[in-house]
């Protein structure tokens, strides 16, 4: 890959603002951080929400394991620190923590980690573009979900009908959302998920004409880099399904405040309808949460095992065909609401599908790091946990297709287990593989390799005591989003609680790493991994400079 | 090797406080919708002030930031490959808003292929509601009535906001303008019929009454899907009047006017929902 000045014809009036010539120079702090129309200060942005969010995210699941250490109720009833706190009282406090888990690590922690966060820093690197398409509307973006997360912050303070909160779960089905929580918290929630839908569709338009738009000379498609391919296809699959939730839940909001019935089984309305929408917005809505993580660890494996990525263009279209298929199996999330045999017996065979491209980029994986001169560096561990970790949540996945296995298993602990694998396991590493494999370009300072290395270890151990014994727990018929059990489940649940232990203790040398690294300051250098890393960031300055590529690199050379 | 002089045509922006200010503008606007309807932090029910005040911030962006577009766009920075990506922008924006209407029809055509599955319903009232097409004390409006004069002036309008289009395209202000007044005037009429027979349907109790009490989604889904499409009907009058000032100021010219083409983009999307509404909601199960 080769950088020479573009012979282009210029037809802009630069002149006139004279402030962009020079490439360093950046506004005040408050019009830098609240005003900013710059794509890697909108990601540190993003990426500092999705810290603080998954903490917030991250203590509401201790709560959820620290009542679940035993059988009978500890946490949420009387006299309990949580009672004399006035937070999540009752057993509806812990309906109420689910809920808010669930949305926080999704739409607050995931999203924003991976297309607001490392979307907007490495998108524009990536394809050699000086920012993205509408610097404003991403900023806008930005500040609409970090409006959202303060609507849904503020819920469980506020009355919902059954007590403080909004405890329906994140799938907010009627009639529990209508007439089981009557109050204002789950307008709020509402309001919450249409400010970040809103946020998303702005954002993706955002991604999708950046990439259409902005790629460098001699970029072409099949020359992107697969990370930019990734957020290219999320960007579509939320463009298309977030405007379907939006209109499910504002048929939610009117039943809820102006007498509507489209999901009112009393006036002719039915509750199914909502969970088709919801769900056919909530099957992309995981693939969306997936598909930027599979871009990373490509670009990881590759860098580390110094080689191309194994079958370029069939990882790119694997994930295309990914997306496709995810718009057309979303009823597999509801084979026990009444769901014809026809209809069950289309979907189980469409989502089993989906394992065939899925299988196209494991192996491609392994393939890429087969011969390679492999470094085992904090991100490799981290993507090569995510392979691995990712293909047990998959390979669950594919018996949860079967429209037969999940008359059992449908919102039992397997289930909680599965998507755990794939999320907890799967999207997030992939976001600290990314968080590790860019932090020297993003921050401009080196991070401990031992603090990574204790980090990924402890943590890899952790989330694995949480989450396997879970899938012993669903097979012995353990309902989700129960706040007790029999005394027979207490041993794996045990066991499970035990493991947040571990994962706290993890990630606390994250925040160590973090601290250490802004203490001593070590400065970084443009590439610190060598040969294998060849996409565009890597022949920039750490940091780049506020305004890069003011002279658009040309690419010639295939360099994935 | 990124210093030294710019040397591609993209716009990079100065720091705007748009978007914080619209997007606490947002949020005490959902804030307010709560407490307007539900009473909430001690503001008793009703209270309206809170989601006036979210409005008007809403709207104090929505001018402050787009009189920022067409500030930049006067000073030449919206370049051609610029241009090329507002036009990726709103055919982008456009979709996710048919998308939008994709829930709403879903919801019909639910109802409306599938009336049946509604007679095995455990509520007795429900069961005998929806054995007949329309379903029990709903009155479903002659298509051929008014709607269709709804349907002749958005399909007249289309053709007005084109014929400004040409007319802008061959240096022809004058006929742009008239194009264009005729156009707002045609969006104007629209939702006036429209609102016309809202206050018939209301008023003579069409869809919701007694008998209809266990039909009631009917009605709901009417009022969602042409009051969404109603919406976009005033939004694109509003889009095509600020046009028509735009286009009286001088800032048009036959090479460059692509914030025109986007409001005309947006209204053949706005004519188009409604020819799918009148085909099915009007006149597919217009019933007996």
């Amino acid at each position: 890959m080769a950088t020479t000045p573009a012979a282009r014809e210029y037809s802009g009036t630069h002149d006139t603002h004279p402030e962009h010539a020079d490439s360093d120079h950046k506004p005040g702090f408050f019009a830098r951080w609240f005003f900013s129309t710059n794509h890697k200060d909108i990601g540190t942005l993003y990426l500092i929400l999705a810290i603080v969010a998954g903490t917030v995210g991250g203590i509401l699941s201790g709560l959820i394991r620290w009542e679940l250490y035993e059988p009978g109720l500890q946490v949420f009833t009387e006299g309990s620190l949580l009672d004399r706190l006035g937070v999540f009282e009752g057993k509806h406090g812990y309906n109420v923590v689910v809920t808010a888990h669930a949305l926080i690590m999704i739409f607050f922690t995931v999203m924003p980690a991976m297309i607001g966060g490392f979307g907007n820093w490495f998108v524009p690197l990536m394809i050699g573009a000086p920012d993205m398409a509408f610097p404003r509307m991403n900023n806008v973006s930005f500040w609409l979900t970090a409006a959202a997360f303060v609507l849904l912050m503020i819920t469980p303070f506020v009355d919902g009908g059954q007590g403080l909160g909004a405890g329906t779960g994140w799938t907010i089905y009627p009639p529990l959302s209508t007439s089981g929580h009557a109050g204002p918290a789950m307008d709020l929630v509402i309001f919450s998920l249409h400010l970040a839908g809103a946020a998303s569709i702005l954002g993706a338009i955002n991604f999708i004409t950046t990439i259409f738009n902005m790629r460098a000379p001699g970029m072409t498609l099949h020359r992107m880099p697969l990370f930019a391919w990734s957020v290219l296809i999320t960007s579509f699959l939320l463009l298309l399904s977030l405007p379907v939730l939006a209109g499910a839940i504002t048929m939610l909001l009117t039943d809820r405040n102006f007498g509507t019935a489209f999901f009112n089984p009393g006036a002719g309305g039915d509750p199914v309808m909502f969970q088709h929408l919801f769900w056919f917005f909530g099957h992309p809505e995981v693939y969306i949460m997936i598909l930027p993580g599979f871009g990373m660890v490509s670009h990881i494996v590759a860098t580390f095992s110094k080689k191309p990525v194994f079958g370029y263009l069939a990882m790119a279209y694997a994930m295309v065909a990914i997306g496709f298929i995810g718009f057309v199996v979303w009823a597999h999330h509801m084979y026990t609401d009444g769901t014809p045999i026809n209809m069950r017996a289309y979907f189980v065979a469409a989502t089993m599908i989906i394992a065939v491209p899925t299988g196209v980029k494991i192996f491609s994986w392994i393939a890429t790091m087969w011969g390679g001169s492999i470094e085992f560096k904090v991100p490799m561990l981290w993507a090569m946990g995510f392979i691995f970790l990712f293909t047990i949540g998959g390979v669950t996945g594919v018996v949860l297709a079967n429209a037969g296995m999940d008359y059992t298993f449908h919102d039992t602990y397997y289930v909680v287990a599965h998507f755990h694998y794939v999320l907890s396991l799967g999207a997030i590493y992939s976001i600290f593989a990314g968080f590790y494999y860019w932090f020297e370009k993003m921050f401009g300072v080196k991070y401990n390799e031992i603090l990574g290395l204790i980090h990924f270890w402890i943590f890899f151990i952790g989330v694995n005591v949480i989450f396997f014994p879970q899938h012993f727990l669903g097979m012995q018929g353990m309902p989700r989003r129960y706040v007790d059990y029999p005394d027979a489940f207490a041993f794996w649940n045990q066991v499970s609680s035990i493991g947040y232990f571990i994962m706290v203790a993890g990630l606390a040398f994250f925040f160590i790493m973090l601290a250490e690294a802004a203490i001593r300051r070590r400065k970084g250098v443009p590439n610190p991994w060598g040969i294998g890393a060849t996409t565009l960031e890597w022949t920039l300055p750490s940091p780049p400079p506020f305004h890069q590529f003011n002279d658009p690199p040309v690419v010639r050379a295939e360099g994935h | 090797m990124a210093h030294g002089a710019v040397r591609h045509d993209y716009h990079l922006l100065n720091p705007s406080p748009w978007p914080l200010i619209g997007s606490i503008g947002g949020l005490v606007m959902a804030i307010g919708f709560v407490v307007w309807k539900k009473g909430l932090f001690g503001l008793d029910a009703g209270t309206w002030w809170v989601l006036a005040l979210g409005a008007a911030l809403v709207a104090y962006t929505m001018l402050g930031w787009w009189r920022d577009v067409i500030k930049e766009s006067r000073k030449g920075e919206h370049t051609p490959v610029v241009q090329i990506g507002l036009r990726y922008g709103m055919i982008l924006f456009i979709a996710s808003e048919i998308m939008f209407f994709a829930a709403f029809f879903w919801m019909f055509f639910e109802m409306a292929l599938f009336p049946e599955v509604r007679t095995f319903s455990p509520i007795e009232e429900v069961r005998t509601a929806w054995e007949t097409w329309p379903p029990a004390g709903v009155e479903t409006l002659d298509p051929f009535h008014l709607p269709l004069v709804n349907t002749l002036t958005l399909l007249l309008s289309g053709t007005t906001v084109t014929w400004a289009h040409h007319a802008l395209q061959v240096g022809n202000r004058k006929a742009a303008r008239m194009g264009l007044i005729l156009t707002v005037i045609l969006g104007v009429l629209f939702t006036s019929i429209q609102a016309y027979e809202y206050m018939e349907i209301l008023h003579e109790n069409l869809f919701f009454n007694d008998e209809a009490a266990a039909s009631k989604l009917y009605g709901s889904i009417f009022f969602m899907a042409t009051g969404f499409h109603g919406f976009h009907v005033l939004v694109g009058t509003i889009f095509l009047a600020v046009c028509l000032l735009r286009l009286m100021a001088g800032q048009f010219t036959p090479q460059k006017h692509f914030g025109f083409e986007a409001a005309a983009w947006y209204w053949h999307f706005v004519d188009v929902v409604w020819l799918f509404l009148f085909a099915f909601i009007y006149v597919a199960f217009q019933g007996g």
